[in-house]
């Protein structure tokens, strides 16, 4: 004696919050039914854990037939098979499309390809997050990537066309298509203790600021590559290093410039061409694919940690990129100023994003 | 050549993938339209081809217009082999042909494959010029207007009711056999398809010539059902209403007439001329019967049928209701008996029509299938039906009643053996609608007797009563007799007074049969059938008893016959008639008194079940006003003859004078438990859960005592399958039967429960044995919310006061209320219902002619109140017809956000629903009959999902489809939704399954009442129960 065949059809569809959430997450419709019963709906509408089966397996296989529609939400606002209100489409397209912090970490600056979705099942166990949920989450990110990949025009705006997603998910959406496509380098050990918000962070700094998009939205370009031409001409800032002149002088510039104003002042001045040196050898070679995606490894190395371990605070660290970063400026021989200022402007918030334990 | 179809194919969107190697599709469209086809060109590599096309111009008959589909076939353009199919379109063009209902067709439809589903979508213009054609002897019936719809539709008014039409087809299937046979599936399919598209259109051509010769415009209550009857042939049988309808021009003017409003609205509104229907009867008790067993070419077996109301001996008129009334009801019965079947589909009647229902007639017979010769004779299944019908006509007349109405047939069929039912109610219907001329004097003089309970009044003669009953003077008029029991197939009288709520009442039933060949089998079957009916009669008592209620409505028997089993569901609204008197409860007799532990036994039962009905009680709201017993008729028998008649009904014809004399006392509905299926039913009886918190169920269109309906409403089909052992005994099948039925219950509302507090209306079920040890149950529903505060007012109101319905003779229908607070609730009850009385500036009140009223009512007053000491005095509420332009109720704020929340998409919203009306909102224009027939198959079922992924697939294109239709007739909803046929195969083995589908409905258009606002003032049909009901919904 079994149940055969078991549906239910509604004109509108009918989809549960708390059962869509379980199939996202990937739990199979057994476990979903036992979190069901442990969440006490049984209690509250006088049902019996049959029920509750019919009714999980009923939902789940909407969500599957839905999720089709899903890949392409624009579809679903045309679609005619389901009949789904608006409010609820908005919210079926924005869960489908939310991920795990803890996963897109795991993944960020990865080549979305089949090797790197092979590897899904050591995230899985390294997150605790199931698998299904692991390779619904790497499809979107694919998916969104191979979309906006061609496309030209604002990367944000592109995502949220095209995916209907709510802005903040579409400027995450962003930043996980950026570092995708230059591959930046986000797993080192070093680098554990950024969140994936830091990052998206500063994707999108980078994105505002270093992208032929970023200069002129008239350009026929994408915003995913960066700006070749600027990274040509970051070349030019090695100056500040090399000559030896120009180096002093600036050192003396900042110095004068804090002097009194912080408690860690010997130790910044100590450090100044140390610091200096790096910032603009992070610059000089950004024109290499390679060390573009060593970009925030190489900010740690040379940047963060030395200022660590002299215990400055991000106020100092505030302080000190300010006067840095205007004493140039003031420099006879230094004729950079546009590249340093759009240079230094994205390095500095990164770097105070990235300030901290 | 009096008619011009013309198609425009514009574009096309979402098409599937046809070549491969480029991802795309060179797509272009042939339109089919009898033998003439037109190609549009060929649109190259898209999924969103833009064809733009000329005009394609059939010139063709109109009765080729009426027969025929216009056929829309999407293909893929292949240089080197044939080209691909993608899909069709069947567009039927009948609602062009009607000046009244669509003009065009327009918009984007799903392109339909039966082995893919739905694979795309295609936008077409359809056009059609229609030439007068002054012809007599034309063939085709262009014009008339098809409802499915059991009522009158909303914007129309009834002329004239002139009566039964019935038509059928019959055609060779082209393909029965599906799973064994090595074919190309979908050809085959697709010609069924088409086959019975035009067939369903020929049919109803055809309907459409007899409504023409009656001199109708319109068929109401449209029902047409499919015989798949494998070898031998495909059965297309069409039964209606045919009546003269008009168009009710402007909303002001429509306003006055009660049927154009949400029926929570009719209810209120008093009928205009409210006959007062007298007596009427019906019920359960005796298993009397004719048989007649006829041979004619094949074999069949008529059925002892089982009438639940008894046989009478001729209908008479009652002695009490005067000469008046005779007179009345003779000119009536000759108007009928012109008619060869005085039936109607109807379920809902234009005031004043129904005068008294006699109760439930029906008759089943058994009949051995063989192969229609001639497709164009099929009088071997024309004869099979008039002689059924004949049987219930005969059956209604031994009920003293000259018409049935709520009438429908139905057949099951299981290899070569078929079972042919049709019911009905027993009824005396007023000659208004049926002769020309303005309706008389007599009935307003009626009208005045008994504005909710008249047609409750027995039809019969009280001193030749054709059965066992018990008759008591009418609880509500207290002028004529009523029965004990009222059994319907008829939706719940708008303007009947009611205690208290109803609630879904099934019997459920599993027989097994031996497995049998040829006339032995139908001889098994027909054997079977009377006691099967018997029992689900008595199981559908017991459990109206068990809730308190003393009448059912919409009751629909099914019985469904397998190879090894039959099955039988019966599914009622039971309701507290305040006409008839209280039912008594369940008195339980042991056998064996003597023994000590069977005594403990039986009164712990006994306690269980008392204990129930009054929870039910509680529950439903049922707190009838006490009234001084009067019972008429014979005296009380002792309880042991009583108890006789229930258990012993099998002995036979021998028994029936036994029978006829055991006229029991009401209190004394005793269940003997003299042997185990006794027990087993009153487990059963008891095994029945009761809904949760906050929800109702029904399988009429309205829930008495809820009318504040908000505009949530959630159209829904659920099926399911189950799969049981071999060799189960009656018992454990029935028990599995029931749980079935109960779990799929207990599964809706737990789907449903964000609607809470709502009720499921038209609940209805279908049960079939697709194969052996498989049961199918499918059921199509609605659910609707309705508000909660005002419930709970309304439940106290009806609960502990009495709502007594009256009309002045005034034009403007005021109404009254008359509450008589009980003191317990005096306190709590008064806020919200009299307070929005005073805040009307515009009410009424002091221009009432209360002592009218009064002196009508005041023989009833002086009765509660001597029963009812508690009753302190009555408060008069008035409302009206200025009461519409008040505020905006809550409920209605509610209906305007879900409105808005709703434009947004891109995708026109349109609802469904299996009632005649959507809550809250007007009914504008009916824009033509759907009736779509859909089959779906597969061979690749587990990729599919299997057989749950595979059918729910389907079930959701098919309402895709509809909705598409409707939305390309210029519609925003379907109503009278029903889904006739779900013929579901399956051979998990060969990975394949199989499904057919056939759905009807009428394409509406409605707009929310508050959206109509300001454009007319409605005279309002003025809330009696709730103050603000009708409009939040």
């Amino acid at each position: 004696m079994s149940v055969e065949l078991d549906v239910f059809v509604g004109n509108t569809t009918i989809m549960d919050k708390e059962v869509y959430q379980l199939w996202l997450n990937g739990y199979t419709v057994n476990d979903a039914v036992k979190v069901r019963i442990e969440g006490g709906v049984m209690e509250e509408c006088e049902a019996s854990a049959e029920v509750l089966l019919s009714d999980t397996m009923d939902q789940y296989r909407t969500f599957q037939m839905c999720e089709r529609l899903l890949h392409h939400p624009a579809k679903l606002a045309n679609q005619l098979l389901f009949q789904i209100p608006p409010d609820r489409q908005a919210m079926l397209i924005e869960r489908y499309y939310a991920f795990d912090d803890s996963f897109v970490r795991e993944v960020l600056g990865k080549k979305l390809s089949k090797g790197t979705k092979k590897d899904l099942d050591d995230v899985s166990i390294k997150t605790g997050i199931m698998l299904k949920s692991c390779r619904r989450q790497f499809d979107n990110f694919k998916r969104v990537f191979k979309v906006v990949e061609e496309l030209k025009g604002p990367l944000v705006e592109n995502i949220r066309q095209h995916f209907l997603l709510p802005d903040p998910l579409a400027r995450d959406y962003a930043a996980i298509v950026f570092f995708a496509n230059n591959r930046f380098e986000t797993g080192k050990k070093k680098l554990q203790y950024l969140t994936f918000q830091d990052f998206a962070f500063c994707a999108g700094q980078l994105i505002n600021n270093w992208t032929v998009g970023a200069v002129d939205n008239m350009m026929e370009d994408m915003d995913v590559d960066l700006d070749k031409e600027f990274l040509q001409d970051l070349k030019d800032l090695k100056i500040l290093i090399t000559d030896k002149d120009l180096l002093d002088q600036h050192k003396s510039l900042v110095c004068t410039a804090l002097r009194g104003k912080t408690n860690v002042f010997n130790e910044m001045e100590a450090n100044f061409k140390n610091l200096s040196r790096g910032l603009v050898n992070i610059a000089a070679k950004l024109i290499n694919a390679k060390d573009v995606r060593d970009f925030f490894i190489d900010l740690v190395e040379k940047f963060i940690e030395p200022c660590r371990s002299d215990k400055l605070t991000s106020i100092d660290v505030n302080l000190y990129l300010t006067h840095y970063t205007n004493s140039a400026h003031i420099l006879d021989t230094f004729k950079h100023h546009t590249v340093w200022t759009r240079y230094m402007g994205v390095i500095k918030s990164c770097i105070l994003r990235m300030y901290h334990d | 050549m009096p008619g011009k179809l013309k198609a425009k194919i514009v574009a096309g969107r979402h098409l599937p993938v046809m070549d491969r190697a480029s991802d795309l599709t060179d797509a272009f469209v042939e339109v089919k339209f009898g033998n003439t086809t037109f190609k549009t060109d060929v649109y190259p590599k898209s999924l969103n081809p833009q064809w733009n096309s000329e005009w394609f111009k059939f010139e063709v008959d109109d009765e080729d217009l009426q027969d025929e589909p216009l056929q829309i076939t999407v293909l893929d353009h292949d240089t080197y082999s044939a080209n691909d199919a993608i899909g069709k379109v069947y567009i039927d063009i009948d609602p062009l042909l009607c000046s009244e209902a669509a003009t065009v067709i327009s918009g984007w439809l799903p392109i339909y494959d039966t082995i893919h589903g739905i694979r795309g979508e295609i936008n077409v213009l359809v056009k059609v010029d229609l030439f007068n054609d002054l012809n007599r002897f034309r063939q085709s019936s262009c014009g008339v207007k098809f409802f499915c719809t059991t009522s009158i539709p909303r914007c129309y008014r009834a002329i004239m009711v002139h009566g039964f039409v019935e038509e059928l087809v019959v055609n060779e299937d082209p393909e029965y056999q599906w799973i064994d046979r090595i074919r190309t599936p979908r050809a085959s399919n697709e010609a069924r398809q088409r086959l019975i598209f035009l067939m369903s259109g020929e049919l109803q051509r055809k309907i459409g010539l007899k409504v023409l010769e009656m001199g109708g415009n319109a068929v109401v209550g449209y029902l047409q059902c499919f015989d798949l009857e494998g070898e031998s042939g495909l059965v297309v049988r069409a039964i209606g209403t045919a009546c003269t309808l008009e168009k009710i021009s402007t909303f002001p003017a429509t306003a006055t007439h009660p049927s154009n409003s949400s029926p929570s609205k009719d209810m209120k509104d008093s009928p205009q001329a409210a006959p007062s229907t007298l007596g009427c009867r019906s019920t359960h008790s005796s298993p009397v019967h004719s048989a007649s067993s006829r041979l004619s070419q094949g074999f069949s077996v008529s059925v002892p049928t089982l009438l639940f109301a008894g046989m009478g001996s001729g209908g008479s008129a009652g002695k009490d209701a005067g000469p008046l009334k005779a007179l009345l009801k003779q000119q009536t019965q000759s108007a009928l008996e012109q008619r060869e079947y005085p039936f109607f589909t109807l379920t809902v009647f234009p005031p004043g029509f129904l005068l008294h229902v006699g109760g439930v007639v029906s008759a089943r017979s058994v009949k051995l299938l063989d192969r229609i010769h001639n497709p164009d004779e099929p009088e071997t299944r024309d004869a099979w039906w008039e002689e059924i019908r004949q049987e219930i006509k005969s059956h209604a007349k031994s009920l003293g009643c000259h018409a049935v109405v709520g009438y429908s047939e139905s057949t099951s069929i299981c290899e070569e053996v078929c079972i042919l039912s049709a019911s009905g109610t027993a009824a005396i219907l007023s000659s208004r609608f049926m002769q020309d001329g303005p309706l008389d004097t007599e009935l307003r003089f009626e009208e005045v007797v008994s504005p909710g309970c008249g047609f409750c009044h027995i039809p019969y003669d009280e001193l030749n009563i054709p059965f066992p009953a018990q008759l008591t003077y009418c609880y509500c008029c207290r002028r004529y007799k009523v029965p004990d029991v009222l059994f319907t197939t008829i939706d719940l009288p708008t303007e009947a007074s009611v205690t208290g709520k109803g609630c879904l009442i099934q019997a459920r039933l599993c027989r097994t049969k031996k497995k049998a060949q040829g006339e032995v089998n139908a001889m098994a079957i027909s054997n079977l059938l009377p006691f099967l009916e018997y029992e689900l009669h008595t199981q559908l008592m017991n459990k109206l008893k068990l809730r308190g209620m003393n009448a059912l409505f919409g009751l629909r028997i099914q019985i469904s016959v397998g190879e090894t089993m039959l099955l039988g569901l019966a599914s009622a609204t039971g309701v507290y008639l305040t006409a008839l008197p209280s039912p008594g409860g369940i008195q339980i007799v042991g056998k064996t008194p003597s023994d000590i532990t069977y005594e403990q036994h039986i009164s712990n039962m006994q306690k269980k079940i008392n204990d129930t009905i009054t929870k039910n009680k509680e529950l439903y709201e049922i707190n009838p006003p006490e009234v001084v017993e009067e019972i008429i008729g014979s005296p009380i028998p002792e309880p042991r003859q009583r108890s006789r008649l229930f258990r012993s009904h099998s002995e036979s014809s021998d028994d029936v004078s036994e029978i006829d004399l055991s006229h029991g006392k009401k209190d004394a509905f005793v269940l003997e438990i003299d042997d185990t299926d006794a027990v087993e039913d009153i487990h059963a009886l008891l095994t029945d859960s009761p809904t949760p918190a906050g929800f109702y169920s029904c399988n009429t269109e309205i829930m008495p005592g809820i009318q504040n309906w908000t505009s949530a409403i959630q159209m829904f089909t659920s099926v399911r399958v189950f799969r049981l052992n071999a060799n189960l005994t009656n018992q454990g099948l029935n028990k599995i039967f029931s749980d079935l039925c109960e779990n799929l219950l207990k599964s809706l509302y737990f789907k449903l429960r964000s609607m809470v507090p709502c009720c499921l209306c038209h609940l209805n079920f279908t049960v079939a044995i697709p194969e052996d040890e498989l049961i199918q149950v499918a059921v199509t529903a609605v659910a609707l919310s309705f508000d909660k505060v005002q419930t709970l007012e309304n439940g106290k109101q009806s609960g502990e006061k009495t709502p007594i319905k009256a009309i002045t003779e005034n034009d403007e229908q005021l109404q009254f209320n008359l509450e008589l607070n009980a003191e317990t609730s005096s306190s709590s009850i008064s806020p919200k219902g009299l307070s929005e009385v005073g805040s009307h500036p515009s009410a009424r009140a002091p221009s009432v002619d209360y002592s009218s009223f009064a002196d009508r009512c005041s023989s009833w007053i002086e009765q509660l109140k001597l029963k009812a000491h508690t009753i302190r005095r009555g408060s008069v509420k008035t409302t009206s017809s200025m009461e519409k332009a008040s505020p905006l109720p809550e409920g209605r704020s509610r209906s305007l956000r879900s409105n808005r929340s709703y434009s947004g998409s891109s995708v026109a919203v349109v609802k469904m629903t299996p009632l005649s009306f959507i809550p809250g909102a007007k009914i504008i224009k009916y824009l033509g009959i759907i009736n779509m027939f859909f089959i779906r198959e597969t061979s690749s079922l587990r990729e599919e999902g299997g057989v749950s992924g595979f059918l729910h697939t389907f079930i959701a294109e098919v309402f895709a489809m509809v909705r598409a239709h409707v939305a390309a007739l210029g519609g925003n909803a379907v109503v009278s939704y029903s889904m006739k046929e779900c013929v579901f195969m399956e051979n998990p083995n060969k990975n394949q399954a199989q499904c057919l589908i056939n759905v009807s409905g009428d394409a509406v258009i409605f707009v929310r009442e508050s959206e109509l606002e300001l454009t007319s003032v409605q005279p309002q049909s003025a809330t009696t129960q709730t103050s603000n009901g009708g409009e939040g919904t």
